[in-house]
């Protein structure tokens, strides 16, 4: 079907390119609301679920507690050990996956249309009777720990980590969400559960289903699915200011190349100059074509592989951060670089050309994401977690198109603060001083 | 055992999709010898383009490591339609991506784009595999920029570092033993006249392979295919693909990496191994089941279980095989131990856990649940075009035919316990393997604690 109507709209392609899918909103008949795209050619199921809270649900003292409770979901539940269940989730084939953010712990599941309602039953029983035994409890505190010293010697991890402590402070925020040693090897089981009733809860749902099923069955198959989950959790976070200032932070680490973290505020997603801002981060630094930095700092002066700048609305706080890395005798002239080509940016902005150009990327590149079940389960959650209506994916591009030279140009201007970069560089950098 | 007569009524409702996957894969090969294939999924108006090239690092000449790669990069430089960076303007312009890739047995350039876009794909990328028309800037700046790749993904990465030792000492006679991005002082070195005598034997329609995914009509493009490749002449002096093979291995090669940024100390065993075969498959496809028994899931697998669950010597464990190569691959075991555990006692209770698997052979029930899962795999990879174009892409330039890719999942199937078993005794040879310790330590300050230890 989708073929024919290609074929007639063919040469309209470059002005109205179109995510050819239908979302239906559906309502289960016990309340839980979902989107839900019927795609019946393969016989499989993808559901992604939020929950909103995530890791910035950590009680004081107990960083890293949301962290290791989302590693022990798939440890064992009601009455099946971990590896009791993980062999049913074998032999069903369905896959799942448990991940936490700091806005954010998502569940991921796809299961055979086959093996729908027994998968849907393992996966409520994860999400409602998390066993928490304390020999699985051992051995993935372990596992964290073993990340976490390796986290401290991965020179981007060290980078990132100092950037958010000195940006965020004690909010959550300010500290990686696996916590630290010390707070990971105080955990208790009680802290677990706690951590479990805090986050996992039926109010700050949001689910998306995309493939071989119909609404009905997708209806009751939520209701399954959620049975069970308590009603709601405590308040999340307060809204938090970006406390990192203009400078440099040089952390020695031996290697051949140092790794930079780097930037400052940001904006809101849903402020009204954030389409604005977007088309500007995608013509400085943006990774879907060649950026003005690419060109900059990899291009005509070989500098690094790569750099990159990226918007970063977070729930209770924005930035806007970018990272690169270069030899150790390279890295200040690529820092100049950057802090150059930000202060031409903040004062001249883009031309009408540029601008176009991103337009038309931006635009294009958009309905070439909807190509899988699992990856629109994976879009369509997101904007709900967002806060976005269902027909954004038809309205998103003419937004997109609305923005105009004098705004973003204003937003360049307004955005963009040179002397309030921040670069944490790790390694051995030649010709860097520290500020601030 | 509970669970196995679930298992029957699994297999007979699989049979059905499995055959009609085949049916959307199409097949030519145009008069200059380019092979084409196209795989069709028209639930999205999206399109796959990629041209894969019989050429990687193991194909380059002695002392100039990186060259496959460093190519790479070049051909996003002008040719004689093109401006340097046009060809990634110009995709991005549709909305599209491109990239490419380099592996030891192929390179591969590829965009995804609107599916009417598809035939300005073909023109460009017929227009580099001949045209390109490098400058003497262009060799400088980009082979800064691949030191600074090497910079990033090898020399600030200790386990890559450890790996290519790990790989030196495999191969001892094949170029599989010279890391893909190359040797630093080889890189350094690369100049024009290699890149371009690499380009010009190589890069060439009867030496490629063009995979289309997506929302497109086979005979369409088989129609802009012949258009646009087919006028490109075809190489006559394009050698048969032949590498310094590998002789019988003799002897246990052991080594330890020292660096102080490991953060967690671990160990790896590599043992050469067979690679799948066109129309002989079935040892590799023994091997996978193989791998998954002895390290798939560190719940279910006999690794996982023995190390991370029976006792508390692992915080990781793994096993890995990939058996798409043009010639020999590896077997891996690997093993992280806990803070208060050796290296030496982690490699102990691994080779016990080895010693005691080839005593007593794969678990039944252990068989069937890779079974299921390796069918399931098949229905799941549909959801991903591009996957599905990779995977006939790898195997194309790496000795296999689309037959053999398609009779890959039912061979899969067919493996048994005796399969693994053989497959197993073949592989887990001491004299084939290099087991290497990765290690924060140097030398002298681990014999130092020894000694302290011992005093």
């Amino acid at each position: 079907m989708i073929r024919i109507l290609l074929a007639l709209t063919a040469t309209l392609w470059a002005a109205t390119a179109r995510a050819e899918i239908e979302v239906q909103e559906i309502t289960s008949p016990g309340g839980i609301d979902a989107w839900l795209v019927e795609s019946h050619e393969i016989p499989f199921v993808a559901v992604e679920a939020l929950f909103a809270g995530g890791a910035s649900l950590d009680r004081e003292g107990k960083r890293g507690a949301v962290n290791l409770m989302t590693a022990l979901i798939e440890e064992g539940s009601g009455d099946m050990t971990a590896r009791e269940f993980q062999r049913e989730l074998e032999r069903l084939a369905a896959r799942f996956s448990y991940d936490v953010y700091d806005d954010a712990l998502s569940v991921s599941a796809r299961f055979l249309s086959e093996n729908r309602d027994e998968s849907v039953d393992l996966l409520n029983q994860s999400l409602t009777d998390p066993a928490f035994d304390e020999t699985a409890i051992e051995r993935v505190r372990s596992q964290v720990l073993a990340n976490i010293r390796s986290r401290a010697q991965n020179p981007n991890d060290i980078a990132s980590e100092t950037f958010y402590r000195e940006a965020f402070g004690n909010h959550p925020y300010g500290s990686d969400i696996s916590g630290t040693l010390e707070s990971v090897e105080g955990l208790t089981r009680d802290d677990l559960v706690q951590a479990f009733d805090d986050t996992v809860v039926r109010d700050r749902i949001h689910v998306a289903i995309v493939g071989d099923i119909t609404p009905e069955a997708a209806g009751e198959m939520l209701d399954e699915m959620f049975e069970g989950l308590p009603e709601t959790g405590p308040e999340l976070p307060e809204e938090v200011e970006v406390g990192i200032e203009g400078g440099t932070t040089v952390i020695d680490f031996p290697s051949p190349q140092s790794v930079a973290f780097f930037g400052h505020e940001g904006l809101e997603r849903d402020d009204p100059d954030y389409f604005a801002a977007y088309i500007l981060n995608e013509i400085l630094g943006g990774s879907g074509r060649q950026s003005i930095l690419m060109e900059e700092v990899r291009e005509k002066r070989g500098l690094t592989y790569g750099v990159g700048t990226y918007l970063v609305p977070k729930e209770h706080a924005e930035l806007y951060l970018g990272s690169v890395s270069s030899a150790n005798d390279r890295v200040a002239q690529a820092i100049d670089v950057i802090r150059a080509e930000w202060a031409e940016m903040q004062e001249n902005g883009v031309t009408a050309e540029q601008l176009e150009e991103a337009k038309t990327y931006i635009t294009g590149a958009y309905p070439l994401r909807f190509d899988g079940n699992a990856r629109i389960a994976e879009i369509l959650v997101g904007m709900q977690f967002t806060g976005l209506p269902a027909d954004y994916i038809e309205t998103r591009n003419a937004q997109i198109e609305a923005v105009t030279l004098e705004e973003i140009n204003r937003v360049a201007s307004e955005l963009l603060a040179p002397e309030e970069l921040h670069f944490v560089v790790v390694g051995q950098p030649e010709g860097l001083g520290e500020t601030n | 055992m509970i669970f196995r007569p679930l298992l029957l009524p699994l297999l007979l409702l699989f049979a059905g999709p499995l055959a009609a996957q085949e049916d959307d894969v199409t097949t030519y090969t145009l008069d200059n010898g380019m092979e084409v294939v196209v795989i069709e999924d028209h639930r999205a108006p999206v399109v796959t383009h990629m041209v894969w090239y019989r050429a990687g690092s193991a194909d380059e000449p002695p002392g100039q490591s990186g060259v496959a790669h460093f190519l790479e990069h070049l051909l996003f430089k002008a040719t004689d339609d093109l401006e340097s960076g046009e060809f990634s303007d110009t995709v991005a312009a549709q909305g599209g991506s491109d990239n490419a890739f380099t592996s030891y047995d192929y390179t591969g350039y590829f965009q995804r784009v609107a599916a009417d876009r598809l035939e300005l794909m073909m023109e460009m990328e017929a227009d580099r595999m001949n045209d390109l028309r490098l400058t003497p800037e262009d060799i400088v700046t980009e082979r800064d920029v691949i030191l600074e790749e090497r910079n990033q993904r090898v020399d600030s990465n200790p386990g890559a570092l450890a790996q290519e030792q790990i790989r030196a000492a495999q191969y001892l006679n094949h170029r599989y033993g010279l890391p893909i991005i190359g040797w630093r002082h080889e890189m350094e070195e690369l100049d024009m006249e290699d890149a371009l005598s690499f380009y010009d034997l190589y890069y060439s329609p009867n030496n490629a392979i063009l995979v289309v995914a997506g929302d497109v009509e086979p005979e369409e493009v088989l129609e802009m295919a012949q258009e646009h490749y087919g006028p490109i002449p075809a190489e006559d002096q394009l050698p048969e693909r032949f590498r310094s093979t590998e002789p019988p291995q003799r002897a246990a090669r052991r080594l330890t990496f020292s660096d102080p940024r490991v953060a967690q100390p671990y160990l790896v065993r590599s043992y050469i191994a067979p690679e799948r075969d066109a129309g002989a498959q079935e040892e590799a496809a023994a091997l996978v089941y193989l791998a998954e028994l002895l390290g798939g899931s560190p719940f279910t697998s006999e690794l996982g279980q023995a190390l991370q669950f029976d006792s508390d010597i692992a915080v990781y464990s793994g096993a890995g095989y990939d058996g798409i190569s043009l010639d020999s691959t590896t077997f891996t075991v690997s093993v992280a131990p806990q803070p208060d555990v050796t290296l030496e006692e982690a490699e102990a209770a691994m080779e016990e856990v080895l010693a005691s698997f080839l005593e007593d052979g794969p678990d039944a029930e252990a068989m069937e649940r890779i079974r299921t899962q390796l069918k399931a795999s098949e229905i799941y990879a549909r959801d991903n075009v591009q996957g599905l174009a990779r995977r006939y892409g790898q195997a194309l330039t790496s000795g296999l035919t689309v037959e053999d890719v398609q009779a890959w999942p039912d061979i899969l199937q067919e493996v048994t316990a005796e399969d693994v078993m053989e497959a197993a005794r073949g592989v887990l040879r001491p004299e084939g393997s290099v087991t290497a310790y990765v290690t924060p330590e140097t030398q002298e300050t681990a014999a130092a604690e020894t000694q302290e230890e011992t005093q």
